[in-house]
């Protein structure tokens, strides 16, 4: 999969947030940013994405849906967290019903901060998180390498 | 008849930014009912009064929606004001009139670039927002912040607008409001917009008052209830005409939104002609303690903010009622006899902001 490289397809999930951070994400897709043509590319469904863009601080009702999406989002996979909120909850950290960041439910690999976030910090972000993507995929097929390998030594072990 | 099956649409679904769960019952192709679910963004902002001062929760009102961000708080801003009985200077109540416009022409530019997707027209979807960025770029300029604005305080504004910027400003309005005719044009001319949206959601006058429905939902059936009609902020002495169709459908909705675009414009431009000199903003003395109806007309229709003070420095209660939540019924009475396909178009037709809707 070394030509998707630098194509990742992205999944946007607003996670309770004010909407403020969803727009900006949107806002990344259209001419002035338009960040399509690096290849990356807005998906609706979880098993095509690479990237999770995940916005908000996460409450009570969201937390299961958030962590499907995650499980459905096939390896390797990248989890950003854009905004205030998706880091600590924000100005919401007090709210009754606010687990407090996305790390409190599913693992996070780059934090944007801002509040709301801009356009070109997420792009930012989307950027490092192409180099972690990169690090996980060269470990995920490292890693099958050597099974293989070991296979075949098995293999070889048993018809000498 | 028909076997019925179920459809779930949403919590996650790529035609809507932000979660909504409804449950499509459907024969065959056609809606025969909607039965919606929310509560995916509910944060309990209005206990959070209890424990901010109240100068500050006009952070965490403005905080409710990303895009009606200032209105909410000027909304909160006003109940305050009236509580503890604060007179805001002239040259403020302009400037919130021209971020309020300047909000509104943000989100209906965004909801019609949103409206075209849902229809599948994606030119028309970049070109909105396109346009919008041009809006954008006045409010981070004048304000410091895209969305998020935190020029509203309680006693006025925070920041001031030179004199020329409100020249560039009113130099650029005239080639702005020529784009956004040129776009408007496509969303009321266009063989194959009008072909996707006449006829379809249809609510009649009756239904939209009895149902509730409030902003472009209510006035597209008919129904001329604009909030800014009494006067609050500057809009009192601008003067103001809601705009109203009739049809009851999407291109109705539609339309109402494309013509408040140009309303909104000639509102700015009106409010830069007749800017009163003097502050900006009157110094907050005490804490509030009584009560009051705030109210004001968001991009999605009226917001409401029951505000009661008890004399400490935290409110003791804040209710809030949003756009959003009054436009559901309404929506549920327009689903059913769409086709699934058109489901998309019908729940963008009453702009849906989830964030206000639960707050």
């Amino acid at each position: 999969m070394a030509f998707l490289k630098r194509s990742p397809w992205i999944l946007h999930y607003d996670a309770s947030s004010c909407n403020g951070c969803d727009i900006e994400v949107l806002a990344c897709l259209t001419p002035l940013y338009d960040v399509e043509r690096f290849g990356i590319i807005n998906t609706g469904n979880p098993k095509h994405a690479d990237i999770l863009l995940i916005t908000g601080g996460i409450n009570a009702q969201n937390r299961e849906v958030v962590e499907n999406i995650y499980e459905q989002i096939p390896e390797p996979k990248v989890v950003i967290a854009v905004g205030a909120c998706a880091a600590t909850g924000g100005v919401f950290r007090e709210c009754y019903n606010i687990v407090g960041g996305i790390d409190k439910v599913i693992p996070v690999d780059v934090y944007v901060p801002g509040c709301a976030a801009r356009p070109e910090q997420i792009i930012d972000g989307v950027v490092t998180a192409l180099s972690i993507l990169d690090e996980k995929r060269g470990k995920m097929t490292g890693a099958a390498r050597t099974k293989e390998e070991a296979r075949h030594a098995e293999q070889a072990g048993e018809s000498t | 008849m028909p076997e019925r099956i179920i459809v779930p649409f949403g919590p996650q679904h790529p035609v809507l930014p932000e979660p909504i769960h409804v449950d499509l019952v459907l024969e065959d192709e056609k809606v025969v009912e909607a039965i919606p679910s929310i509560g995916y963004i509910h944060r309990g902002l209005e206990q959070l009064v209890q424990k901010r001062e109240y100068t500050e929760y006009v952070y965490v009102a403005e905080r409710i929606c990303g895009i009606c961000s200032f209105i909410h708080a000027l909304c909160y801003s006003q109940g305050v004001e009236h509580i503890m009985g604060i007179e805001v200077p002239d040259r403020a109540r302009y400037l919130r009139t021209i971020w309020s416009e300047c909000s509104r022409l943000h989100s209906h530019l965004l909801w019609l670039g949103l409206f075209a997707d849902s229809m599948g027209f994606e030119n028309l979807f970049m070109r909105s927002w396109q346009l919008r960025e041009s809006v954008l770029d006045v409010l981070e300029d004048t304000t410091g912040g895209r969305v998020i604005q935190g020029t509203c305080k309680v006693g006025g504004v925070r920041r001031d607008i030179g004199q020329e910027k409100l020249d560039e400003m009113h130099r650029e309005l005239d080639p702005f409001e020529q784009k956004c005719r040129d776009l408007g044009d496509v969303f009321l001319n266009d063989e194959t917009v009008k072909y996707r949206l006449q006829g379809l959601g249809v609510i009649t006058k009756d239904e939209a008052y009895a149902l509730g429905a409030t902003g472009p939902t209510a006035r597209g059936s008919g129904v001329a209830m604009d909030h800014r009609e009494t006067g609050y902020a500057a809009y009192g002495d601008l003067g103001f005409k809601p705009v109203v169709e009739t049809a009851g459908d999407c291109y109705a909705r539609c339309a109402v939104r494309v013509k408040e675009v140009y309303a909104s414009i000639d509102i700015i431009r009106r409010a830069i002609e007749e800017m009163p000199e003097g502050p900006i903003d009157v110094k907050v003395k005490g804490t509030p303690d009584g009560e009051y109806f705030s109210r004001a007309e968001q991009p999605r229709g009226e917001v409401v903010h029951y505000l009661r003070g008890d004399g400490s420095k935290h409110l003791a209660r804040a209710r809030i009622r949003t756009p959003t939540l009054a436009n559901i019924p309404p929506l549920v009475k327009m689903l059913p006899g769409a086709q699934l396909a058109d489901v998309p178009v019908v729940v963008l037709s009453i702009d849906p902001c989830i964030s206000c809707t639960e707050r």
